[in-house]
């Protein structure tokens, strides 16, 4: 996929700012932020063509790490912000940083709206399950039952899952990966980059201090092969250390299952492919239970549609045909007027 | 002027009069606010100075019959200057017993009632509280009253068409229309053409209210109706090109000329809100103009995408009404951090909360100034007058463009929907508004500030060489990084705050709007309260009174000769619309013993009862 872009000079170090960067340390931000300064070059585009916006929150620092433009606004409004930057200046290359809090509670609204309106922005979620800068309390997507300052007796909040919100509210792009994953993340990074339209990308984040081995039942080396299907495109939904499991559907139920091909009587033949563009597809994989089934990881769901931006260009451009430019005295002298 | 001696008879055999004040009253389903805009279309064609006041439920279409379901439409035309929809109507048209039941006390003693006898019905006397019909008897012998069947009138000229009864009775606007046209000898034809293009799909229903319109003029012509005829001869304006103008159009016009004139493209994010929907409306007609309108899924959205284009170079610009306010204050607060250039309208309504969605008031001024956490200054100006809506809409990007701030206008729902002939000015006459974007990137740093105006630089993304992050955090006054310095927090606070004090040398000195320098009263306001306050004041001082009018359009900062100004008056006057917020920040800015005279009905002043008002301020 990277060879699709053409690499420029500008290379990994050209995006790191003088900034000290402040997380804790042992913190995932800091992988997710390598990794984006590595894929950024690959972008082929001038530091200066690249604005980072934030709301809030600690993945919200990342615009001060990255030497591109940058916005660090308010609480759950980075989408908003991002439409009107974008909007002015479709010229501009507009990625937004949010987190769990940030994206999915006090800016749940925002975002829901700013992916069914396809703003042509990359949004990265870091989701780490928990509320980190203020301290520790549970968050949209933390479990039930979570322990927490503000939950003693454990919360009783059902959670919300990133990718099946995003795909509910008819985002164009829907993906996942997790924050160690270097590999996989560049590779889901350069696909969103690559998207037009809003690229939606929820990264698994482990936040050491607060929220230690959330996600460990799945991204841990021994179990990870048999915890995580990473899908592609065009390809059998395989997944296993041993490649010898497979996701089918159960017509009947209209239902996933996962089948063995050791045991005989299912082959590869029998499972589903991944089909990037089925909507229903997407929303069953990221919604299967766990840890009956496998997480799914890869892009979910890619679709081509016309942008917000590339709407409004479409119009304005019709008006200017049809109007010309905009004409003051022609529009104080319309209509009814009087001489005296 | 209100007053409505009869002079001389004309030719024509019409009493002419030197103003006339008309209320068109009735349910908000009878077309009262459409029959409004085209009595003042055509008193404005005849050349009369004029001011409207449309006074309309917050409920799409109450229930009929209803007190609180009646929709008003005031007009005050005249040969003279006009500054206020007036006070009480020489005419009162009521379309029903509710109708005339809230608007009867406001008619002048001996004035005219036009009552549509055919909705006086039993069970819309009983709605209205009557018990008997005031049709009949003589409760209404103070006034002249005209008693129609106009329902009846309507369905006759009609009846061809073979309308619905409900689309029938619907005409009877036009036909009410048709008669008042009459009674002022308008011509019919402006009208007649836009019934022309308003229903052109409906070809009956372009007749039947053309029908309707020239049964109520022929009904004036042929019956014999025992009152004379009228005649408001043109005003002598000033001379120029004039059109009608309503505050939101004026408003909306002001931005697209504020593009125009600083070379900008323009974002507004706006979320619909009462009474300020219209200039989103307004605004989304011009994409030529460079402006893109954003629907924001809320008012927070609306003012964040609206800062987000400021920070990528457009104009942002977000609108909105009290309740809406409230919400973007957190994203005023950032703009007042960053340092960008924001505008910010508030079409003030009724509060607290959804308070009285379409009637005025004036209560915003100290959420405007004051609104936001910790130290957060703006620059506040608000308009005076529906043209005045232009002007100052330029001026709050010239000063947002020029300062790097948000600036609030403030306007407020009885300018918004009220109308006045506007002098309409040439562009080239327009002040141009230099913008400068930052691009060289010797020393630079995001804030770095023009010595003079102490803005910071604009140095918009796409600019090679300048790359930076801007932010909620504090900044370091000398690098632009983040800082929570206790003494660089004190420095970046008063540097925010002498910015906005220093506007006050760029914009024009307070000057007496009417009366002398100096005197035994001083009444002093600011917005929509303008008109009112001439008229009153004028009648004052041509009962030799020694009162003098300002009236303030810079709220924040204040003029900076206002103190001054203030101190030449024995005493200062201060009425508003709202519990007394102008007054609090006059007495602790300059230590004057101001008085406050608040109203909160969500009505405008009337001339009579601010007249009183300042008398009897006077003689205590």
């Amino acid at each position: 996929m990277a060879d699709l872009i053409e690499p420029t000079r500008l290379t990994k170090k050209d995006f790191e700012t003088d900034q000290d960067v402040r997380w804790c340390p042992g913190c995932g931000d800091y992988s997710i932020l390598a990794n984006v300064q590595r894929v950024m070059p690959e972008l082929g585009l001038p530091l200066e063509q690249i604005v980072w916006v934030s709301g809030i929150g600690c993945s919200s620092r990342f615009p001060y790490y990255m030497n591109t433009y940058g916005f660090h606004t308010i609480h759950g409004r980075a989408p908003a912000f991002a439409t009107g930057i974008k909007t002015a200046n479709p010229e501009l290359s507009v990625w937004m940083a949010t987190g769990d809090g940030d994206g999915l509670s006090i800016g749940g609204n925002h975002l829901m709206h700013c992916l069914r309106r396809n703003v042509d922005i990359k949004i990265l979620l870091f989701n780490n399950r928990i509320y980190g800068l203020t301290k520790g309390q549970y968050s949209p997507t933390s479990e039930v039952g979570k322990v927490t300052k503000s939950t003693p007796s454990g919360s009783v909040d059902q959670p919300i899952d990133p990718a099946s919100f995003a795909l509910g509210v008819n985002a164009s792009f829907v993906a996942r990966s997790i924050d160690v994953e270097a590999q996989h993340l560049g590779d889901v990074l350069r696909r969103a980059a690559k998207h037009v339209g809003t690229a939606f990308t929820e990264i698994y984040q482990n936040c050491n201090v607060f929220n230690d081995g959330a996600f460990d039942s799945f991204t841990d080396k021994a179990v990870k092969a048999d915890r995580q299907i990473r899908v592609e495109h065009g390809k059998p939904l395989v997944f296993g250390a041993e490649r010898n499991k497979g996701l089918r559907l159960n017509p009947a139920t209209m239902t996933l299952e996962v089948v063995d091909l050791a045991a005989g009587g299912v082959t590869e033949a029998d499972l589903l492919v991944h089909d990037e563009t089925n909507s229903v597809l997407a929303y069953m994989l990221a919604r299967m239970p766990y840890p009956a089934f496998p997480v799914a990881l890869g892009v979910l769901f890619c679709e081509l549609r016309p942008t917000f931006g590339a709407s409004l260009t479409t119009q304005r451009q019709a008006a200017e045909q049809k109007y010309g430019g905009g004409d003051v005295d022609a529009l104080l002298g319309g209509g009814n007027t009087w001489t005296i | 002027m209100t007053e409505s001696t009869p002079l001389v008879s004309s030719a024509s055999g019409r009493e002419v009069l030197p103003s006339a004040v008309v209320r068109f009253a009735g349910d908000s389903g009878d077309g009262m606010q459409v029959t409004g805009d085209q009595f003042t279309a055509a008193a404005a064609l005849a050349r009369n100075d004029l001011a409207t006041f449309p006074d309309f439920p917050a409920e799409i279409r109450a229930p009929t019959g209803t007190l609180y379901g009646v929709s008003g439409f005031q007009i005050n035309f005249s040969s003279q200057d006009v500054y206020t929809p007036g006070d009480a109507p020489d005419v009162l048209v009521a379309m029903n017993p509710a109708a005339l039941k809230t608007n009867l006390r406001d008619l002048k003693r001996g004035g005219l009632l036009i009552a549509n006898s055919g909705a006086f019905t039993a069970q819309n006397l009983k709605k209205a509280g009557y018990e008997t019909n005031p049709l009949e008897g003589d409760s209404l012998s103070n006034y002249r009253v005209m008693s129609i069947d106009i329902t009846k009138l309507t369905v006759a000229a009609v009846k061809e068409l073979n309308l619905s009864t409900k689309e029938a009775h619907r005409c009877k606007n036009f036909w009410t229309l048709g008669l008042m046209f009459w009674l002022y000898g308008r011509p019919l034809e402006p009208t007649v053409q836009w019934i022309e293009g308003k229903f052109k799909k409906r070809d009956d229903l372009v007749q039947a209210n053309i029908a309707a319109l020239k049964a109520g003029h022929a009904y004036g012509e042929t019956a014999e109706i025992a009152h004379h005829r009228y005649e408001v001869p043109a005003a002598a304006l000033e001379p120029g090109t004039y059109r009608n103008i309503g505050g939101n159009t004026a408003t909306a016009w002001g931005l697209l000329a504020a593009t125009k004139l600083s070379g900008l493209d323009m974002l507004l994010g706006a979320y619909p809100i009462t009474p300020a929907s219209d200039v989103l409306h307004e605004l989304s007609k011009y994409k030529q103009f460079g402006v893109t309108t954003v629907q924001a899924e809320d008012e927070i959205a609306a003012v964040c995408a609206a800062l987000g284009a400021a920070y990528a170079g457009n104009i942002g610009v977000t609108t909105t009404s009290g309740p809406g306010m409230a919400l973007k204050m957190e994203g005023i607060g950032l703009a007042v951090a960053v340092e960008l250039p924001l505008v910010i309208v508030d079409i003030q309504r009724g509060g607290p909360s959804t308070g009285l969605p379409t009637k005025t008031e004036q209560a915003d001024l100290l959420q405007a100034v004051y609104g936001r956490n910790s130290e957060a200054p703006v620059c506040v100006i608000a308009a005076s007058t529906p043209g005045n809506c232009f002007y100052m809409a330029i001026e709050a990007v010239r000063l947002a463009l020029k300062y790097m701030t948000p600036v609030i206008l403030l306007t407020d729902g009885y300018l918004a929907n009220g109308a006045e002939p506007w002098r309409i000015p040439k562009f080239a006459d327009l002040p141009k508004i230099d913008v400068k974007f930052r691009t060289d990137p010797e020393g630079f740093h995001p804030f770095l500030r023009d010595p003079k105006t102490l803005a910071r630089n604009w140095a918009i993304p796409g600019t090679k060489g300048l790359t930076h992050r801007i932010g909620g955090l504090e900044k370091d006054f000398k690098s632009g990084h983040i800082s929570y310095a206790p003494d660089n927090h004190e420095l970046m606070c008063q540097t925010r705050a002498q910015k906005i004090a220093g506007i006050a040398d760029d914009v024009p000195e307070q000057k007496i709007d009417l009366g002398d320098a100096s005197g035994k009263l001083l009444v002093l306001g600011w917005g929509s309260t303008y008109g009112s306050i001439r008229e009153a004041v004028q009648r004052c001082r041509a009962r030799g009174l020694s009162v003098s009018h300002a009236h303030v359009n810079y709220l924040n900062p204040l003029p900076r000769n206002l103190g001054d100004l203030l101190k030449r008056f024995d005493r200062v006057l201060v009425p508003e619309l709202n519990m007394g917020q102008l007054v609090k920040i006059i007495r602790s800015q300059y230590l004057v013993p101001a008085e406050s005279y608040p109203k909160v009905q969500g009505q405008p002043f009337k001339i009579a009862e601010l007249y009183e008002r300042i008398v009897s301020t006077m003689e205590s």
